[in-house]
C-alpha cells in the first residue's frame, strides 16, 4: 500500500512551512525524515497522516486521495504517534493502549476477546505488560512513549507514522523503541532528530530544509559531510564500515582564537 | 477485610471478560433503575406534608394502570400532580446537566467546563428578563420560552465567535466567557434599569433555580430531551474516550472530530437550554457530578455517562427534597442547595484527587 505525496504545500500566513514536497513511501520500508528545527517535518507528517489538508497538492494512499477517505478507514491503515501527547484523565496504561482499537469498534462490533488479545500483545511488544494496571500519571516519559507506540500497534495499521518518537527517552529506550518499530511488519515514516539513529534504522532518509525536500536516498548516500554542513551546519566526519553501515562523528566548531591569546 | 487499592480494582472491572460483560450491563441497569425509582419515591413522599411511600406506590399504580386503590384524593393529587412531576423533572435536569458536564469536560479537555460554559445560562437569564421585565412578546411568550430563545441566541453567538476564533477548545472556552459576560451584563442592565424590587427578587429566584412551578407538561418536555440526549451521548462514548489525548489523537484514531464536536456541543446546548428554561440555571451539578462519577466508575465514557446521569438525577431529586424541607414553611432555591452541598463535595474531590504528574 503506497503512501504518496505530490507537491504538498502548507502555509502559515504567507510563509510556506512545507514547500512543494513530493515523495513516495514504499511499502515495507522505514523512511526517516530529518532536518533542522523548523524545517517542516511535523507539518509534513500531519499531512501524510491525513490530519491536515494541504494548502495545495495531494496525499494518496494506494492511489486514493486521503481527503476522500473517511477518518475511520484512514485509521484502519495509518496510525500516528505524536510528540508527547498527554492526558489529564486518570487512565490506566492498558486503557490508553485499548484506545487503539477505537477505529475497529462500533455498535455492531463491540469489544471482543480478540480486541483483548490484540491489546495484550501490543503491551507485551513494547515490554509494558507488567505495568498494565498502573495509572498513566505515575509512568515515566519513556513508559508513556512506549504505550503510545503500543496504542498505534493495537490499531493494526499498515503504515506507522511517528513524530520524533524518541524525544525524552534514555539511550537504551531510544534504540530499543526504534528497533521494536523496525521489527514490525509495517511501513514506517519517522521524523528523527538523531542522525546516527536515522542511519542505523532507516532504509531511506528524506532531508527537509526550510520546507523543502532537499535529498532522498539511502543513509550512506544522504549523510555526507558536505550535506551535514549545508543542511545542519555542523562539521562532522562520516565513516562507512565494511557492512555499509554509516556512522557520524561530530566535531567541535573550530573556535576563533581567543582575544587574550592573540594579545599575548 | 482485605483492602484492594482503588486503581487496580478499577482495572479489574474494566478488563471484565466478555462473558461477564452482558451480566454486568444488566446488573448495572437494574441498580440504576432501582436507585432512580427509590429517589423518585422519596421525592414524592417527603415534603411539607409527609405522605407514606405506600401511598405514593398506590397513586402510581392507580394512574398508570388503574389499580383502583382507595386513596385520599388530596394526597393522590399532591403526589401525582406536584411531587412526582417535580421529581421527574428534577431527575431529567440533574441527568442532563451532569451529562453535558461530562461531555464538555472531555471535549474541551478542561476540568472546570460545565454546561453553562457555552453562554447558555447567561442567555437564558437575558431572555427571561426580556420577557418578565421588558414585556417582550407582549404576554404571549412565557418566561420559559423567552429563556429558551435567549439561551439559544447566546449559544449561537458563542458558537459563531468560537468558529471565527479558531475552533479549538481554548477558542470555545474564551468565546463562552465573552458571551456569558455580555449576556450577564445585559441582564444586570435591564434589572437595575427597569425592574421593581419585586421583579428583581423574582428574577433572582428564577436564576437560582426553581422547581415549584413544574407540572406534567414540563415532564413531557424534559423526559424526551433528557433521554434523547443520553442516547446521543452514549452513541459517542468511544469517540469521547478517544479525546483523552487531544483532538489530534482522536482524529488519528478514526474519530471524525469536527462532526463529533458539532453534534455533541449542539446536543449539550439544546439539553441545557431546555432544562434551564424549565427550572432556571441550577449551578454546580454539571460541574461536580462528572468528577464524582469519575471517582466511582473511572474515566471510560461507556460507564461514566450513564453513571453521571444517574448520580446527577438522584442528587438533584435529593437537593430538591432538601430545599423544600430544610427550612419549614419556606422553599429555598434549589441552586442554593446544590451549591451548598456541591461546593464542599467539590473541595473534597479536589483534596483527594491523585496529583497529576
Amino acid at each position: 500500500m503506497m503512501l504518496s505525496a505530490q507537491d504538498l504545500v502548507w502555509r502559515a500566513g504567507r510563509r510556506a512551512i512545507v514547500d512543494r514536497v513530493s515523495l513516495d513511501v514504499r511499502p515495507g520500508e522505514f523512511l526517516g525524515l530529518v532536518g533542522p528545527n523548523g524545517s517542516g517535518k511535523t507539518s509534513l507528517i500531519a499531512m501524510l497522516a491525513g490530519l491536515r489538508a494541504p494548502a495545495s497538492g495531494t496525499v494518496t494512499l494506494a492511489g486514493k486521495p486521503l481527503g476522500r477517505m473517511s477518518r475511520r478507514d484512514l485509521a484502519h491503515r495509518i496510525a500516528l504517534v505524536e510528540q508527547q501527547a498527554e492526558t489529564g484523565e486518570r487512565l490506566t496504561a492498558r486503557e490508553a493502549v485499548a484506545l487503539g482499537r477505537t477505529p475497529h469498534l462500533s455498535a455492531l462490533s463491540p469489544w471482543s476477546s480478540r480486541d483483548d488479545a490484540i491489546v495484550d500483545k501490543a503491551m507485551a511488544d513494547v515490554d509494558m505488560a507488567h505495568l498494565a494496571s498502573r495509572s498513566w500519571q505515575t509512568l515515566s516519559g519513556g513508559e508513556r512513549q512506549r504505550l503510545h507506540i503500543a496504542r498505534a500497534l493495537a490499531q493494526e495499521p499498515r503504515i506507522l507514522i511517528l513524530d520524533e518518537p524518541t524525544n525524552h527517552l534514555d539511550i537504551e529506550h531510544q534504540i530499543g523503541l526504534l528497533d521494536l518499530v523496525r521489527s514490525q511488519d509495517l511501513t514506517v515514516v519517522a521524523a528523527l532528530h538523531d542522525l546516527n539513529h536515522a542511519a542505523m534504522f532507516c532504509d531511506r532518509i528524506a532531508v527537509m530544509q526550510a520546507g523543502r525536500l532537499v535529498a532522498l536516498g539511502t543513509p550512506a548516500d544522504i549523510l555526507t559531510r558536505r550535506r551535514l554542513a549545508e543542511v545542519f551546519r555542523v562539521d562532522a566526519s562520516v565513516e562507512i564500515d565494511a557492512a555499509g553501515a554509516c556512522f557520524i562523528r561530530y566535531r567541535r566548531p573550530a573556535a576563533m582564537p581567543r582575544a587574550r591569546h592573540a594579545a599575548s | 477485610m482485605t483492602s484492594l487499592p482503588l486503581p487496580s480494582a478499577e482495572v479489574d472491572a474494566s478488563q471484565a471478560r466478555p462473558a461477564l460483560a452482558p451480566l454486568r450491563f444488566v446488573a448495572g441497569g437494574l441498580v440504576a433503575a432501582a436507585t432512580l425509582a427509590a429517589a423518585l419515591a422519596l421525592g414524592a413522599a417527603v415534603g411539607e406534608t409527609s405522605i407514606p411511600v405506600e401511598t405514593v406506590a398506590k397513586t402510581v399504580a392507580n394512574r398508570l394502570w388503574g389499580a383502583g386503590h382507595a386513596l385520599d384524593p388530596i394526597d393522590e393529587g399532591i403526589v401525582w400532580n406536584y411531587r412526582i412531576a417535580r421529581a421527574l423533572v428534577a431527575a431529567c435536569c440533574g441527568a442532563s446537566l451532569a451529562l453535558c458536564g461530562v461531555v464538555l469536560q472531555s471535549l474541551l479537555r478542561n476540568a472546570l467546563a460545565d454546561p453553562y460554559i457555552l453562554g447558555i445560562s447567561a442567555g437564558a437569564s437575558s431572555g427571561a428578563v426580556a420577557v418578565a421585565i421588558l414585556g417582550l412578546g407582549s404576554g404571549f411568550v412565557s418566561l420559559s420560552l423567552g429563556a429558551f430563545a435567549g439561551a439559544l441566541l447566546a449559544f449561537g453567538l458563542v458558537a459563531l465567535l468560537a468558529l471565527g476564533a479558531g475552533r479549538g477548545p481554548a477558542a470555545i472556552i474564551l468565546a463562552g466567557i465573552a458571551g456569558s459576560q455580555l449576556f450577564n451584563a445585559l441582564t444586570s442592565f435591564v434589572v437595575t434599569k427597569s425592574a421593581t424590587a419585586d421583579q428583581a427578587r423574582g428574577i433572582m429566584f428564577w436564576l437560582l433555580g426553581n422547581l415549584s412551578g413544574v407540572r406534567w407538561p414540563d415532564v413531557s418536555l424534559a423526559v424526551p430531551v433528557a433521554l434523547g440526549g443520553l442516547l446521543i451521548c452514549l452513541a459517542h462514548a468511544r469517540a469521547l474516550d478517544a479525546f483523552a489525548f487531544g483532538s489530534r489523537s482522536a482524529a488519528s484514531l478514526g474519530v471524525p472530530v469536527k462532526r463529533v464536536y458539532a453534534v455533541l456541543i449542539a446536543a449539550c446546548a439544546f439539553m441545557t437550554a431546555t432544562m434551564v428554561s424549565i427550572v432556571g440555571s441550577i449551578g454546580f451539578v454539571g460541574l461536580v457530578i462528572p468528577h464524582a462519577a469519575r471517582l466511582v466508575v473511572g474515566v471510560r465514557h461507556g460507564r461514566l455517562l450513564p453513571a453521571s446521569a444517574l448520580i446527577g438525577a438522584t442528587f438533584m431529586i435529593a437537593a430538591d427534597v432538601l430545599s423544600r424541607t430544610v427550612i419549614p414553611g419556606q422553599v429555598l432555591p434549589i441552586g442554593v442547595m446544590t451549591a451548598l452541598v456541591g461546593a464542599p463535595a467539590f473541595a473534597m474531590i479536589l483534596i483527594h484527587r491523585p496529583v497529576a504528574r
